[in-house]
Parts: C-alpha cells; structure tokens; sequence
C-alpha cells in the first residue's frame, strides 16, 4: 500500500483556560489528546463528533493555524513543524481549506476569479493570461461557468459559493482538502449538488479529502473511513461500511441511535443516551465516555482504553473489547 | 448527477439605477456648487480679491442697501475689497484645506488603525497609546502651537490639520480590523500562505474603506471648521490670500459697528459645506451599509 | 378529533422599495391541523415556511401584509384580530419555538423570571402557586435539580438545556398549539435526538398540536403525522406522512427524498439542478418546472392547481390527476 500523504501521531493541543483560580494551578482545556490517524491519496476519511470533541481543532493543527503541544503531522513523511522557506509554501500549496459558512469564507470585495486566482498569484510566477486560463479551467470542474470570475460574491447563492471556494482549493496542484462542515450550511438539494461534484473531483484528480462533520448520513456517504472523536480522543475508526454495519463503541452507536430515521416505518431507535458532553475543564477520569455509557463497567471509570483492531480496518478504544 | 453549469445571477443595471436615483440633491449640488466656484474662481470673481475695488467706498453694504452698488454686490470690508470676489476666493482655501485635510488625516489613520489592527502586539499598543496621548491634547490649541512652531501656509496647515485629526481614524479604523481578522476569508488567505503586505493590502484594506469614507465625509467638516478657526486666531492661512475665517476675523471690530454682511456672509458659507459635508456623509452611510441602504 | 388549525388560501407579501416590488412570500396556501397532531412544514430556504407560521401568529415583520386568505383557529379568524386581540392569544394558545434559543431568551433576566412569564400575564399566578408551576414546566423539560436552575441565567446553560427552557416557556401558557421553526438546527446529534424525544412526549402529554417547521426529513420521519411539503410559497404536496414517503407525488418531494443520503448507503445521491428560486423573480407558470426533470412544456405556461386525493392529500403538479402520478 502507497504510503499515506498526511499522518498523524499522538497529535495532542492543550489550551490554557483563563484560571480563576489564585495562584498556581491552571486549568487546561484539553481539545485533542493523543490522536492518530492517517489520510492515503486519493480517499475520503471521514471526521466526525459533537461540539467540544476536538475535530475543528484538529483541522486547525493541520492547517498550520495552531500548534501543537505534543505528536507529530508528517505530510509525504516530513514532520510539518519543521517546515519553512519554500517547504512551508510547498504545504500550503499541496494543503487547502473549505470553511462551513459560504457567506463569510469569501473575500467580499474581491471579484470572483482574483478570489481563485490568489492561491495562483502566492505560490507561483505565472502571468496573467495563464492564470486567466487556469482560473476558467478550475471554475468549469466545478460546475461554473468561466464568466462568473468577472462577478463579485454577494450575487450568487449559498451553493455556488461553495463551489467557488471549492474551486480556489483545487487551483494550485492540491493533494489533501480539509473541508469543515462544507454543506452544513446548504439547503438539502444544494448539499447534494456538491457531495456529488466532491466525489466526482476525487475520481478525477485523486485529491484526499478530510471530511469533518456532525451529519452521520453524510460523513458515511462520501468517506471511505471515518473517525469517531470524543473530548479530544478517538475513540473509533473503521472504514465507512464497516462502521455502520457494526459500529462497536458505545458513543458510536448512541450517534447512530441519534441519527434520523429515513422512513416512518424504520424500526424506533433504542433510547438515545442522556446527559450531556461534559466541559472539557473537567475531564472524566478513565474512560471520557463513562458518564453517560450505557454499558459502563468499573474498570472504566479507573483506565483509560487503549485502541485496539477491530475488524474493517479501524480500531476501537473500549473496555468491552 | 447532472448540475446546471453556469447558473446565472441577477442584473445588476437595475440596482445601479436606483443608487443614481436616491443620491441626495442637496448636498451634492451645494457641494458640486462650491466646487464650481473654487476651480474657476479667475473667470468668475468680479474683482481681486486682495486690492481695493476702483471706484468703490471702504464699508460698502450690499447692492440691494442704501449706498450699496452692483459693482460690489456683496459690498466691500475695511479696505475696500469686493466681499464677494473674497468669499469665491475663500471656497477655494476651505474645500482645499478641508478636503486635503481629511486626506492626510485619514491615510495617516487608517495606516495606523490597521496596522495596529492587524499586527497587534507590542505595535498595536505603541500605537494606541501614542493615540490616547494624542487624543488628550485639545485639537485646536495644538494645531495653534504646531502652526506657531513651524509658521502658516497653506500647506503647512493641511500637514498640521492631518496631523491633529488622524486618531480619530485610527481607532475605529483599528476596531473594524480586530473583527476582519477574524473573518473565515482573512483565515482563508493566511492559510493558503499569503504574506501579511498581501493580506492587507488585498482583504482588509478594501473592505475598511467603507468606514474610512464614512468617517472622511463626516471629519471634512470638522476640518474645515478648524481651517477657519486657525484662520480666525490669526495663525490659518495668512493674508492676503482669502479665507472666511480669515474674513470673519477681520470683521470681529465692525460687529457693534453695523456692517453686518461683513461677518453673515463668511459664516453663512461656512456653514453651508459644513452642513453639505455632513449630510452627504449621512447618506452615504446608509447608503453603503448593506442593512439599510434599501429600506 | 377537534381541528385546531383551518389554514385556507393564505397569501402574504412583503413590499419594499416603496411599493415598487412586492415578494409573494406565501402564495395560496392551505393545510390544517387537528388536535394531537403534528404537522410537518418542509422546505429549503426562500419556500416560505417561516413567513407562513409568523402570518399565522400575526408577528409579521415590517414590509409583510397578509393580503388574503383565512386563518382559523379553534373557529376564530385570526387574520382580522387586531394586535392586541392577538397578544392574549401569543404565548398562551398559541406558542412559538424559534432556532436559536440565545435569541429567544432574554440574557438579563433568571430562567425563572423567564418561565415564569407567561403564567404571570395569562394565568394571573402568583406566589407560591407560580413557583411550583415553573418547576412543573421545567421538570417536564427534563432539566434536572429545577429549584436551583431556576435561579441560572441563560449563559449558564447549555445549547440543549436552553432549547428545552425555550420549550418550557412555550408550554407555560398551556397553549393547544405550538409552533416550532427548526428548533433543533444549532444543536449536536445526540442532543437533538434527546429534545425530540421530548417533544414527542410532551404532546403525548398534553394533546397539544405541532407545526414543525424543517428542512431536514429525517425529523419529519420521526415526529411528524402529515406533511406539508413548500416550494416558491406554495405547497406543493401534502399527505399523511406515510404516503408521502412511500408514495410521493409531486416531483420536487420525489427529489428531496433522493437527494437525503441514506444512513450506511453509497448509492449516488439525486442533485436537483440549479437551485431555491428567488421570490423576487419567480418563473412563469410552475415555480419548479425549470429544475424539474419531468416537466411538460405546459408547466412553463401555466400554474397548476390542488389536485386532491383522499385523506387531506393533495399534490399541486400537472403530471398528477385523480391522485394518482404519472410519469
């Protein structure tokens, strides 16, 4: 197997929490704590949790935007901290975004094509009829017509706009997109639109994707593997059927439980699970699930659980395994 | 999986028409007005302004008084020069102060403000305290002493007035650039590897200048206001070039004395910019406010 | 089964620009509701659905008039009461849930104040009786230790917890209609799940009738009765939600449901080309028939009408005739 283009080991940030506490102790938010996973070229993982569970962050370390406090992201086996000069710029080329909110993710003053165009006009020496040139060619496998690059932001809707800032990803030789809850914001019929022209652009120009959502449906749709975090740790990963033919930790399935029926007649879930996610400031002890675990036993409320295989590839961290 | 390519949107002709439609007449012919005025001042001020008029008396009233003539329809000051032919003369001190005023006031400003804004740090707050000390000296009594230091003219008042005048941009400037620099596209270039130059040159500069404008219409009439009151202390734009503080200064000793239009007429175009400036400045702040401007 | 809500041809518009443009937000609009029942409101952005519950409630904003049409509820017109005549009737027969509970809530004053008001105006209690009224709503939301709560400011609380006060507040009144527009969207998976869980409860309850205002047919799944389906302000399809599911009519109903990914299933998802219509520039004749990829040249000329089938069902499509759909 071709070696991964982004992994990450033991990746952990914590953030210092304004302490009101007098003197000494200082609380510490921890959002990612030891996490691991790897992204091949050309695939789709899949990350997905509820607020506090770490995944912005985590999209946050990869994007350069924080650093870490411990663990490593190698990108083509090159640890990112240690980059600078022209290595930096070669990550930012290889490595884009696409935010949630198409209102706010695009420079409102700026035209159409000198917003896909900037990525161009940072990384390379092009002139200005071959950027033109790329421009057209990107905005038309994304759907658009070329013409739109004379336009401004405000004049299209939701969906475009995300095809545009979709668009700006892909211009330079782009390898891995972060997508943050990239449809979460789009009408239903929208949404479908660019899942589809998502998956259509990974068919053709083999870019991997990291795909961070709240929408199970969704996220097990378009990944080939998807992780499950939970208060900053992972606590499943599994290739996307796999995970929904037998998801086996116990927050996994209370997501799956959660999930909308698609038919009236679908078979009632079992009760969804109480309580809420507890504040990072104070971590559970043991297992971060226990609280709220269904299938608690005592062990889980003293150790932490390890990931161990499960089958479809992944892992799973979960005493009852 | 089909998806319409090129889906088109709106005409933008029609929402052109309506801004031309609801610009305010007012403001802009009176400021338009004056304009006029000041770029043609040669062809249109019946006489020189900074001589006696030939054949006319000192203290003349205007035409439509006793002892007034239509040589001089506005009548004539102590020395005998045409009022009118000063006041054309005058515009062109106040716009040209007032505008090029607000210009180096506002670029000074808005550097600052961004780079205060954006930058942050041990910078932002060099600059923001330099801007209270600023802020704590009474405009005017420093603009007197800068003037004093370095002698009028009409330049060194702009230069002077600039310098005075820009913390007040430099504030707000710097408040709308702490909340852009947390906006998702700001974000987005800085991760795609822009450099801090390319940043604001290219995102926050071009969508600060909404308020930089807003707040230049609204300080050209503080400026022009100060302009005159330099002028009036005695430290403005020195004689005899005209200016309607200048002018308004000269007539203070006929005040108890009668001739009146020696004083109503500079104020009266004093206060007409500054009331022109500030209304326009009004709507073109509800009109670049995207939540307002079609109500 | 007493009908609680009679909805017929409602017509709303808002004018702007001084009159010059005038945006048909509800266009024709009919559905009612009995008693217990839980209707469905479902429709993308720009459909109408949220100007249609505030033309109910009367809380329209400025520039909106609800030029026709009736709405009766519980036998008496609405659309004739004068504001006051309608404040007795907000929060205390009819109650609103809006999105985004830190807007519905006020954040100076404490959850009890909150709850509280409502039984204050309508129900004139007081004291001792209105304390342990506002514990009754706020154990009924499920928000645990109620007599500490009550004392919390909203900031205190959670994202679900504050939805749920929101709920609370809605109930105070005893209202046999409640109005929810996407009251869960701001919420995480698991929490969401939980309030709907208890808003099925409740109006097992309580009897009390539900509008649930959504995007998302999953939650129309699981909680809804009937299904409203809107479109360009207009209903495009209703039925009994079984039928809609199984059987639906009209054409955009058919793409919604091919455009929803299907929990553990990688089948390609039906996109709708282009996208919502702008209200101000509508297409002639079927507001959907330029994405619709069953269109009939007809369809661009003319508007069809209601066609109705049996059980309230009714689909508004000329490719449908005597309830049944052609293709």
């Amino acid at each position: 197997m071709a070696s991964p283009i982004l992994e990450v080991h033991g990746l952990t940030k914590h953030f210092p929490a304004g302490s009101r506490l007098l003197g000494g102790r200082s609380a510490v938010v921890k959002a990612v704590d030891g996490v691991d996973f790897a992204i091949q070229q050309g695939e789709t993982l899949g990350l997905i949790g509820e607020s506090g569970c770490g995944k912005t962050t985590t999209s946050k370390l990869i994007l350069l935007q924080e650093t870490p406090t411990a663990g490593m992201i190698a990108f083509d086996g090159r640890d990112i901290a240690t980059l600078a000069g022209a290595e930096l710029m070669a990550y930012r080329r290889a490595v884009q975004v696409v935010f949630q909110d198409p209102f706010s993710s695009l420079s409102p003053r700026m035209r159409v094509g000198d917003i896909v165009a900037e990525p161009l006009e940072i990384h390379t020496r092009l002139d200005a009829p071959s950027i033109r040139a790329r421009v057209a060619e990107v905005l038309q496998l994304v759907g658009l017509q070329p013409d739109v690059a004379a336009l401004f932001p405000h004049e299209f809707s939701g969906g475009q706009r995300q095809r545009i800032a979709i668009a700006r990803a892909l211009v330079t030789d782009t390898r891995l997109i972060v997508l943050d809850e990239p449809v979460s914001a789009l009408d239903v019929s929208v949404r479908a639109q660019i899942i589809n022209q998502l998956e259509h652009l990974q068919r053709t120009l083999g870019v991997s994707y990291l795909f961070i959502g709240h929408d199970l449906a969704t996220v097990a749709h378009i990944s080939h593997r998807i992780a499950v975090m939970y208060l900053g740790k992972l606590v499943e990963t599994a290739e996307s059927e796999a995970l929904c033919a037998r998801p086996m930790h116990p927050y996994t399935r209370a997501l799956f439980a959660a999930a909308l029926p698609s038919h009236p007649d679908d078979p009632p879930a079992q009760r969804t699970i109480a309580g809420e996610v507890p504040s990072a400031l104070a971590l559970p002890s043991g297992c971060r699930f226990h609280p709220r675990c269904p299938l608690a036993m005592p062990v889980c409320s003293e150790a932490d659980p390890a990931l161990r295989l499960r089958d479809g590839g992944g892992e799973v961290a979960c005493h009852l395994y | 999986m089909a998806t319409i390519a090129g889906d088109r949107p709106r005409a933008r002709g029609a929402r052109r028409l309506s801004a031309v439609r609801q610009a305010p007449l007012v403001p802009v012919l009176i400021l338009g007005a004056l304009a006029f005025v000041a770029l043609f001042a040669d062809l249109i001020a019946p006489h020189d302004p900074t001589l006696p008029v030939q054949g006319a008396t000192m203290f003349a009233p205007p035409f439509w008084m006793d002892g007034g003539s239509a040589l001089t329809p506005l009548g004539t000051d102590f020395q005998g020069r045409d009022v009118l032919s000063r006041l054309i003369y005058g515009a062109r001190v106040s716009l040209i102060v007032g505008l090029m005023g607000t210009l180096v006031a506002g670029g000074i400003g808005t550097a600052m403000g961004i780079v205060a804004g954006y930058v942050g740090g041990w910078v932002d707050q060099i600059i923001m305290r330099v801007t209270d000390a600023w802020l704590a000296l009474p405009a005017l009594v420093f603009a007197i002493f800068l003037a004093a230091m370095i002698g009028p003219s009409m330049w060194n008042i702009i230069v002077i007035l600039g310098a005075v005048y820009w913390t007040r941009y430099a504030r707000v400037i710097r408040g709308e650039v702490l909340t852009l620099r947390e906006r998702e596209f700001v974000k987005l270039a800085e991760i795609a590897g822009a450099s801090t130059p390319r940043v604001i040159k290219k995102h926050i500069l071009p969508n600060v200048m909404n308020t930089a404008t807003v707040l230049a219409s609204l300080t050209v009439g503080v400026v022009i206001i100060a302009e005159a009151s330099l002028s009036f202390l005695g430290v403005g734009v020195p004689p005899p070039q005209p200016a309607w503080g200048l002018m308004l200064s000269e007539a203070r000793p006929t005040l108890m004395a009668g001739q009146w239009w020696l004083t109503v007429f500079p104020g009266a175009c004093i206060l007409l910019i500054v009331l022109a400036t500030q209304l326009f400045g009004d709507w073109l702040r509800v009109r670049l406010d995207p939540q307002t401007r079609n109500l | 089964m007493s009908r609680i809500l009679d909805v017929v041809d409602l017509q709303t518009h808002f004018f702007s620009f001084g009159g010059e443009r005038v945006v048909k937000a509800v266009d024709h609009v009919s559905f009612r509701l009995d008693e217990g029942e839980t209707l469905g409101l479902v429709g993308e952005s720009g459909s109408g659905k949220t100007t249609t519950c505030l033309s109910i409630v009367g809380l329209l904003p400025r520039g909106a008039r609800i030029v026709g049409g009736s709405v009766r509820f519980e036998g008496e017109e609405l659309t004739r009461k004068s504001q006051r005549e309608l404040r007795r009737i907000r929060g205390r027969r009819i109650a609103v849930i809006l999105q985004d509970p830190m807007a519905s809530l006020n954040p100076l004053f404490t959850i009890f104040r909150q709850v509280a008001e409502p039984a204050f105006f309508h129900q004139q209690l007081r004291g001792r009786t209105l304390r342990a009224r506002v514990q009754h709503l706020l154990r009924a939301v499920r928000i645990p230790s109620p007599e500490w709560r009550m004392r919390d400011y909203p900031h205190q609380m959670s994202g679900g917890m504050r939805q749920r006060i929101v709920g609370a507040i809605a109930l105070a009144g005893g209202p046999r209609l409640v109005i929810a527009d996407e009251p869960t969207t701001n919420l995480d998976v698991t929490i969401q799940a939980q309030y709907l869980d208890l808003l099925k409860d409740i109006q097992r309850e309580t009897g009390v009738a539900l509008i649930f205002v959504t995007h998302n047919l999953g939650i129309v799944a699981k909680m809804c009765d009937r299904v409203a389906v809107m479109y360009a302000g207009t209903v495009v399809e209703q039925a009994p939600v079984r039928e809609l599911f199984n059987t639906p009519r009209h054409p955009y109903t058919r793409a919604l449901l091919g455009a929803v990914p299907r929990l553990g299933s990688k089948e390609p998802l039906y996109a709708i080309a282009g996208q919502p219509p702008n209200l101000a520039s509508l297409p002639t004749g079927c507001a959907f028939h330029p994405r619709c990829p069953e269109a009939l040249p007809r369809c661009a000329s003319e508007a069809p009408s209601d066609v109705h089938a049996g059980h309230g069902s009714a689909a508004r499509c000329w490719l449908v005739s005597d309830g049944v759909a052609h293709s």
